[in-house]
């Protein structure tokens, strides 16, 4: 109990490190980026007086580390700035685009997981036959195509020319659930790969795990085949599976920002888009914050669950 | 990130630096019915269009003084009127002011206000024009149109009485109603100061709701001074991706769709299923050689890179054919264009004549482009083999996409350039005269500004059109500015919409003017 308790705590105050680390990161790579918000704001009228007033009225001709040790104080407190852009207040960015890509995130996850596991087993199952040979080649040719590209042909073929599903979620803001047919092609793409690299990845465990020993033990004794399959095998392979699901939720963030562009869904991913592309520092310090927390979080929980399922092992994160 | 998906169209990039607009009714009457109605012709009220532009994203706002995106401008358009506004020649039309008149040394203007009322039925009056042009012009301020402005002295203009201004300028300018037209010049009520919770404006539609970067709903404006919409509502929706406002339009989620790529046109024009409108002239597209260095700061090394550019291939290869052949000025189709001037052409042996009496042979040059705009990295690569054949070496160097405009303001040698609809004499004005706030060519001629405070100084609009002629004959032999071509701004709309003006190049008057556009 104890070495559980002082890994956690090892894992948090790591984690904690990391978040740091991440909004430090952010904060002087959007320094260094070419031009500032003034510059990105001028646009292509560029003219030296108008860029110079800008960077006045948004305080950014004080120097960087005066303005960080502000978001910083300003953080502890909960307040995570004001957008340099709008005038805003960049919780308020958060929390807008935070439910539309929650939506995405959660769907996506609740279907990855069944999927997921569900492929990577029954390709186990008949290992090296159709089946596994059928699901193997299919997850690796869905997982060669990009995000865009998957997006763009399922739009112009179920949207378009058969007009299933609508197109893009223009115009449903964030109130997504309440439409739910423009999620369907959202979520499909956003699947695609996850399932693909998750039931790779569950099979090679089951593979391992069916040809262990222990299993052969198992069903010398007369363990039924599910039993085995399910109570003895899955486990082991489920530790992989699971820190390998985490990444995922990082990735869907990511994914996140080519599905929202493409089926115009106002998320984080949006959101970030437009904050870097006009170097407004403080919504992207924020967005840093929010998606560092949930990386260090998701992992945290993956370890964890990892730790339980594989105590010997050790955890290297 | 992601360049290649966000082509930079969809940015802050073009927004031009004054935008117009108005052709009033009857341009728009005959243009609507007689262009666009393909069938049933006649003008019906009622229903919403959902129009989808690129936006700004979550950081949007209703403020209408700080419009610089399209859709800032369309929005704005919607709610807001101006004084005057752009018609398809860029000259300036009146809207809000009835009309306008100068005494005779050209700097004081009287303004008469149209009878027009804002959205809360408060009448639009002359302390209202006033408020709004000392709020852009607030020197803590960075409005957009301050620098349009600039010539009105403010401190000494006042109201002669409820709908009657009296205009005092730092000095004479004939074309004081483009002032009245620039973009972003919005009238807004007194002491307005909020404008993302219920704007108050004078325009054709009134507010509704708005969510920034998803959506804004506005309603027909049963009382405006120019007749109300035919539209109930008008909804704008932000889709910054290309392929999902084409999308959008196709699945029947749209009816308008702003700024479509040229394969997407000839994909589906007149396939029946979308229209494809093409907007003429609406971009200006050029390479811009600082006058003030070597190698251009010789005219004959100027005069040879005129001579080396194929503006045909340059237009079918970066516009994807899109768009016309420029001939080395600003404005086609402009009022004031000096159309009289011989299309330039490719010359390759009179270019390398010119090179070698320049003693530039083998000349190499760095050409700065980005992606920026559509077409920039395109017209580059194919102006870099125009080149070679001249002998002339170009190393194309790309560059960052958010500070272009700024990077290339000062530094460099050779870029590529463009720019959005704004009167002949204001590309002047901002962009040639010694003390330009953006002089990229670095053009500085003390007679060619002698030149400019002539024509301002003139009352005769032929006269005045004379020496915009001597102007343009200079910079066509030894200007900096290389322009191969004006860019279509093309639009898609559904089958059922009707009345898109056809003739408004982007940011004027009739560009995205949802109050005469109706549903079949």
């Amino acid at each position: 109990m104890d070495g559980g308790t002082s890994f956690v705590t090892r894992r948090v105050v790591l984690g904690a490190a990391q978040t740091v680390a991440v909004v430090l990161l952010v904060f002087v790579l959007t320094e260094a980026l070419p031009g500032d918000a003034a510059v990105a704001l001028a646009g292509d009228q560029p003219d030296p007086a108008r860029v110079a007033a800008i960077r006045e009225a948004m305080d950014l001709d004080r120097p960087a580390y005066e303005r960080l040790t502000d978001w910083a104080t300003g953080l502890l407190h909960g307040d995570f700035g004001t957008s340099l852009t709008s005038g805003r207040p960049v919780t308020r960015y958060i929390a807008d685009g935070f439910g539309p890509t929650l939506t995405l995130a959660a769907l996506t996850l609740a279907l990855l997981v069944p999927l997921g596991f569900g492929l990577g087993v029954l390709a186990a199952r008949h290992e090296g036959g159709l089946v596994d040979r059928l699901v193997s080649s299919v997850t690796l040719a869905v997982y060669a195509v990009p995000e865009f590209a998957l997006g763009v042909l399922l739009v112009t073929v179920l949207a378009l020319k058969l007009a299933w599903l609508p197109p893009t979620a223009v115009g449903h803001g964030t109130d997504l659930l309440a439409h739910p047919a423009v999620l369907v092609l959202p979520v499909l793409v956003l699947l695609s790969r996850p399932v693909c690299s998750l039931s790779r990845l569950v099979r090679a465990g089951m593979v391992d795990a069916l040809a262990s020993p222990y299993v052969a033990h198992a069903r010398r004794c007369g363990v039924p085949g599910a039993r085995v399959r399910y109570a003895h095998a899955l486990p082991n392979a489920l530790a992989p599976a699971v820190q390998q699901l985490a990444r995922t939720v990082d990735w869907l963030l990511c994914g996140v920002i080519v599905v929202e562009a493409l089926f115009v869904i106002p998320g984080l991913g949006t959101v970030l888009l437009n904050a870097v592309a006009e170097r407004d520092v403080p919504v992207v310090q924020g967005l840093a914050v929010v998606f560092g927390v949930l990386t260090v979080l998701l992992n945290l929980g993956a370890d964890l669950v990892a730790h339980r399922l594989t105590p010997r092992a050790g955890v290297a994160a | 990130m992601n360049d290649e998906r966000f082509p930079g169209l969809r940015r802050r990039g073009f927004l031009a630096a004054t935008t117009g607009a108005a052709t009033a009714l009857a341009l728009t009457g005959c243009g609507g019915s007689g262009e666009t109605a393909t069938s049933d012709g006649a003008p019906r009220r009622g229903g919403r269009l959902r129009a989808a532009f690129a936006g700004g994203g979550a950081s949007e706002t209703l403020d209408p003084h700080l419009a610089s995106l399209f859709a800032d401008a369309a929005r704005a358009k919607a709610l807001f009127d101006k004084l005057a506004d752009y018609g398809a020649d860029l000259s300036a039309r009146p809207r809000l002011a009835e009309r306008w008149e100068s005494n005779k040394t050209l700097d004081r203007w009287q303004v008469t206000l149209r009878k027009a009322a804002f959205h809360d039925e408060k009448p639009v009056t002359a302390e209202d024009v006033l408020y709004s042009y000392r709020r852009i012009a607030d020197p803590k301020q960075a409005f957009r149109a301050k620098a349009s402005l600039e010539p009105i002295d403010l401190d000494a203009s006042r109201a002669t009485g409820e709908r009657t201004i009296e205009f005092v300028l730092k000095r004479p300018t004939a074309e004081f109603p483009n002032v009245l037209a620039a973009f972003g010049a919005y009238v807004v009520p007194e002491n307005a100061t909020e404008f993302d919770d219920r704007p108050i404006g004078s325009g054709p539609f009134r507010f509704v709701s708005f969510a920034p970067g998803r959506s804004a709903v506005f309603r027909r404006f049963d009382d405006h001074w120019d007749g109300a919409p035919l539209l109930d509502e008008i909804e704008f929706v932000v889709a910054n991706e290309e392929s999902a406002r084409v999308s959008a339009l196709l699945g029947g989620q749209v009816e308008y769709a702003h700024e479509l790529n040229p394969t997407t046109a000839r994909a589906h024009e007149g396939g029946g299923q979308i229209e494809i409108v093409r907007l003429r002239n609406s971009a200006m597209q050029a390479f811009c050689m600082k006058t003030d260095r070597a190698p251009f700061d010789d005219k004959r090394v100027r005069e040879a890179f005129f001579l080396i550019a194929d503006r045909q291939e340059l237009v079918d290869g970066a516009l994807s054919g899109a768009g016309e052949v420029g001939n080395d000025l600003f404005g086609k189709g402009y009022e004031y264009y000096a159309a009289d001037l011989p299309q330039r052409t490719q010359d390759l042996d009179r270019a390398r004549a010119l090179l070698k009496q320049a003693g530039a042979e083998n000349l190499k040059v760095t050409l700065d482009t980005s992606a920026v705009a559509a077409g920039f990295t395109e017209a580059a690569g194919i102006f870099r083999d125009q080149a070679a054949k001249a002998g002339v070496t170009i190393d194309v160097r790309m560059g960052s996409k958010d500070s272009y405009w700024s990077d290339i303001l000062d530094g460099g040698t050779l870029c590529c350039y463009r720019s959005g609809a704004m009167p002949v004499e204001a590309h002047i004005s901002q962009r040639l005269l010694t003390d330009s706030t953006t002089n990229a060519t670095k053009w500085r001629h003390k007679d060619f500004d002698a030149l400019y405070q002539q024509a301002q100084s003139t009352r005769d609009r032929t006269e005045r059109a004379a020496v915009y002629g001597r102007m343009q004959r200079r910079l066509y032999t030894e200007g900096g500015f290389l322009v191969w071509g004006f860019a279509d701004w093309i639009i898609g709309t559904s089958r059922t919409v009707r009345g898109v003006e056809r003739k408004a190049p982007a940011n004027t008057l009739d560009w995205a003017r949802f109050d005469r556009v109706w549903l079949a």
